[in-house]
C-alpha cells in the first residue's frame, strides 16, 4: 500500500520534473513562434497553390496575391481604413457600455444577497439565450441603425463580464472573508484589500471574453443589421458585387483585429496580475 | 505625554538582545498564575452544527477561567472542538449556548483586543510583508508614521526586518507564518489566539518557532490561548494543558504544569507530563511502553512502522 502510494508519488514528481525540464527558454521563444504559424502558412500554401493549379474557380477563390493586391488598392483609397475605423468605433463604444455595466451588474448579483434572489435566476436563463436571436428584437426596439447596433454589441459585452464577475465575487475565499471580520474591516476596506484584488483575475477574464464577443457582435450587427460603413458592409459588398476578394479582405482583417485583441489582453492582464505567483 | 505604545517601544529599543535577557530570567512557576486576574471566562458553553440535517455536538458544557498573561495550551484530537472554540472566543460564531465573557462584557463579534494566527498564514497575496501587517491598522488611531514604525518594529521582533518588500509567495511556510504572527500582534492585543499556527510547518522549523513563539508571547507579556494537536507543543509552551476528548467535544481535564518557564524537551518531568497528556488523549499504554513508543515515532527515519509491518 505503503510502497504503491510511494511509486505514484514518485511518477508524479517525475511527471513535474519532465514539465519544468521542457520550459521553453528564451530561445525557445522562435520555435513556438514557428510552431503557431505552420498550420495558417500551410493553409495560406494550399490555397495558393489550388488557386494556381486551376483547382478551383479563381472568381470564388481568387489568389492570395489579389487578396493582397485588393487590399492595397482599397486602402490606397481611403475606404478600408474608413470602414475599420467605423467598426472599431461601433465595437469600443459598445463594448465600454456592456463591460462597464455587466462588470457593475456583476459587483452587484456577487455581493448583494437580495439581488443574487432576484436576479440570479434571470440571468442564469437569459445566459442561454443565443446572443443574434436578440437581434430582431433590438432592430425593433432601437432599430437597426447605429444605436441598435452598439446596443446588441454592449449586450455582446454584458454577458461575459456579468457572469465572470459575479463568479469572481463567489469564489473570493471564505478565509478572507473571516480574516476582513477579525481585522474589524469596513465595507470599504474589505473591497479594496480583499474583494477587488481578489475578483481581478476573474474580471480579466470576463473581460477578454467580452472583447472578444464583442467584436464577433460588431460584425454580426453589420451583416444582419442595416448596411453600414465598416468590416461588415465591405463584406456585404462584396457579396453582392461577387468580389471574393473582398469578402477574403474582410475576413482576414476581422481575424488579425481578433487576434490583435487577445494578445493586447493578455499583455496587459499578465502586466497587472504579475506579483501574485502562488 | 506618556503614550502607553510609545513607552512600549521605547522599552524594547533598551533591550536590543531581547532573547538573551528573557530568557535568562526565569518567570514566576505555573502555580502563582492562578492568583491572577481573570480576563476571559467561559461558562458552560455549548455548540451544535447542523450536519446533513443531523445536529452534531461540537461542544458540549465547556467552563475555563483564563488569567492575564497566561499561555494556555488547548490539546485534542481533530474532531475535538477546539478550533471551534478559537471562533467563539473570536466572535466569529455567536450561535453557542452559554457564555464567554470577556472582562466581564460577553463577546460579539471579533475586536481588535484578539489577535488570531490561523493554520494557514492567510497573508493576502497581492500585498507585500509590510502592506499584510500594516492592513491590520486600518482601525487603528495612530498616526501613519507611528503606524510605519510599528509596522516596522513588529517585523523585526519576528525577524523580518530584511523581508519588509517582500511577497508571501517568496517566503518559506515558516516566515510566511511569522509574517502572520507579527499582523496578529501589530495592534498589541490583550490576546494572541494561535489556532494550529505550526501544524503545518516541518519539524525542525516548528521546534524552532516555538521558541519564537514564546520569547515573543512573554516579550508582549500577551494572554495566550494556543490550539494544537501537538501534545509535545502544547507541553512545551503552556502554563495550563486544556485536555479535550471528542464526540462531544469536551474538557477531559485541565492541568497545570509545574515546570520552569525554560523547559527542556528531554528532562524526565517533562517527558512525565507529556505522557501523561497522551494518556489523557486515549493514548493508553504503561507508561514506560508509551515513553517508547512515542519517543520511536519520533525518530521516524530510523524506524518506519511501514517497513515494520511490511
Amino acid at each position: 500500500m505503503s510502497t504503491q502510494t510511494g511509486s505514484v508519488e514518485m511518477a508524479i514528481i517525475q511527471a513535474n520534473n519532465g514539465q519544468t525540464g521542457r520550459r521553453p527558454a528564451d530561445g525557445d521563444k522562435l520555435s513556438r513562434l514557428q510552431r503557431n504559424l505552420a498550420l495558417p502558412l500551410l493553409l495560406l500554401l494550399a490555397w495558393e497553390a489550388s488557386a494556381h493549379l486551376g483547382l478551383v474557380n479563381p472568381h470564388v477563390l481568387p489568389p492570395v496575391e489579389d487578396v493582397i493586391g485588393r487590399g492595397w488598392h482599397e486602402f490606397a483609397q481611403g475606404d478600408l481604413a474608413t470602414s475599420l475605423g467605423a467598426s472599431l468605433a461601433r465595437d469600443l463604444i459598445g463594448f465600454a457600455i456592456g463591460a462597464a455595466s455587466g462588470t457593475a451588474a456583476g459587483l452587484v448579483v456577487g455581493f448583494s444577497q437580495l439581488a443574487q434572489r432576484i436576479f440570479g435566476p434571470t440571468l442564469r436563463v437569459h445566459r442561454q439565450i443565443a446572443l443574434f436571436a436578440w437581434v430582431p428584437l433590438i432592430a425593433v426596439w432601437f432599430g437597426a441603425g447605429e444605436t441598435g447596433k452598439v446596443i446588441f454589441i454592449a449586450l455582446a459585452a454584458f454577458q461575459p463580464s456579468l457572469i465572470n464577475t459575479w463568479r469572481g465575487v463567489q469564489e473570493i475565499p471564505h478565509r478572507y472573508r473571516e480574516l476582513a471580520a477579525v481585522l474589524t474591516f469596513s465595507r470599504f476596506d474589505f473591497l479594496r484589500f480583499i474583494a477587488i484584488p481578489a475578483i481581478l483575475p476573474a474580471l480579466f477574464t470576463g473581460l477578454k471574453a467580452a472583447l472578444i464577443y464583442a467584436w464577433q457582435a460588431t460584425v454580426g450587427a453589420e451583416l444582419f443589421m442595416t448596411i453600414a460603413p465598416g468590416i461588415g458592409g465591405v463584406m456585404m459588398q462584396g457579396r453582392q458585387l461577387f468580389q471574393m476578394d473582398l469578402v477574403l479582405l474582410a475576413i482576414l482583417l476581422l481575424g488579425l483585429i481578433g487576434a490583435g485583441f487577445n494578445s493586447l489582453a493578455a499583455v496587459s492582464e499578465t502586466l497587472l496580475l504579475r506579483r501574485r505567483t502562488s | 505625554m506618556t503614550d502607553p505604545t510609545d513607552s512600549h517601544w521605547t522599552d524594547l529599543h533598551q533591550r536590543t538582545h531581547l532573547h538573551e535577557i528573557d530568557i535568562d530570567d526565569d518567570r514566576l512557576p505555573a502555580a502563582e498564575t492562578e492568583n491572577r486576574a481573570t480576563i476571559l471566562s467561559l461558562t458552560q458553553v455549548s455548540k451544535t452544527f447542523n450536519v446533513a440535517g443531523k445536529s452534531v455536538e461540537a461542544l458540549s458544557d465547556i467552563s475555563l477561567d483564563i488569567a492575564e498573561g497566561e499561555f494556555l495550551s488547548i490539546v485534542g484530537a481533530s474532531g475535538c472542538g477546539k478550533s471551534t472554540l478559537l471562533r467563539l472566543i473570536l466572535g466569529l460564531d455567536r450561535a453557542y449556548d452559554g457564555e464567554i465573557l470577556l472582562d466581564g462584557t460577553a463577546v460579539k463579534k471579533p475586536g481588535l483586543d484578539r489577535g488570531i494566527v490561523f493554520q494557514e498564514h492567510r497573508l493576502l497575496p497581492w500585498l507585500n510583508v509590510t502592506a499584510n501587517v500594516g492592513v491590520a491598522l486600518r482601525r487603528s488611531k495612530l498616526s501613519p508614521r507611528r503606524k510605519r514604525d510599528t509596522v516596522r518594529e513588529h517585523l523585526d521582533l519576528v525577524g523580518l526586518g530584511s523581508f519588509a518588500e517582500a511577497y508571501p509567495a517568496q517566503l518559506s511556510g515558516g516566515m510566511q507564518q511569522r509574517v502572520a504572527i507579527a499582523r496578529a500582534l501589530v495592534n498589541r492585543p490583550r490576546f494572541l489566539l494561535l489556532d494550529e499556527p505550526l501544524g503545518a510547518l516541518d519539524a525542525l522549523t516548528r521546534l524552532r518557532l516555538q521558541d519564537e513563539l514564546k520569547r515573543i508571547v512573554r516579550h508582549e507579556g500577551i494572554t495566550a490561548i494556543l490550539v494544537t494537536h501537538d501534545v509535545d507543543e502544547a507541553v512545551y509552551l503552556g502554563d495550563r494543558i486544556v485536555v479535550m476528548q471528542p464526540h462531544p467535544g469536551r474538557i477531559a481535564s485541565i492541568l497545570t504544569v509545574p515546570l520552569p518557564a525554560e523547559r527542556n524537551r528531554s528532562d524526565a518531568a517533562f517527558l512525565r507530563l507529556r505522557d501523561h497528556v497522551l494518556a489523557e488523549l486515549g493514548v493508553t499504554a504503561p507508561s514506560a511502553k508509551a515513553a517508547s513508543f512515542t519517543d520511536l515515532s519520533k525518530l521516524g527515519p530510523v524506524w518506519h512502522r511501514h517497513d515494520a509491518v511490511a
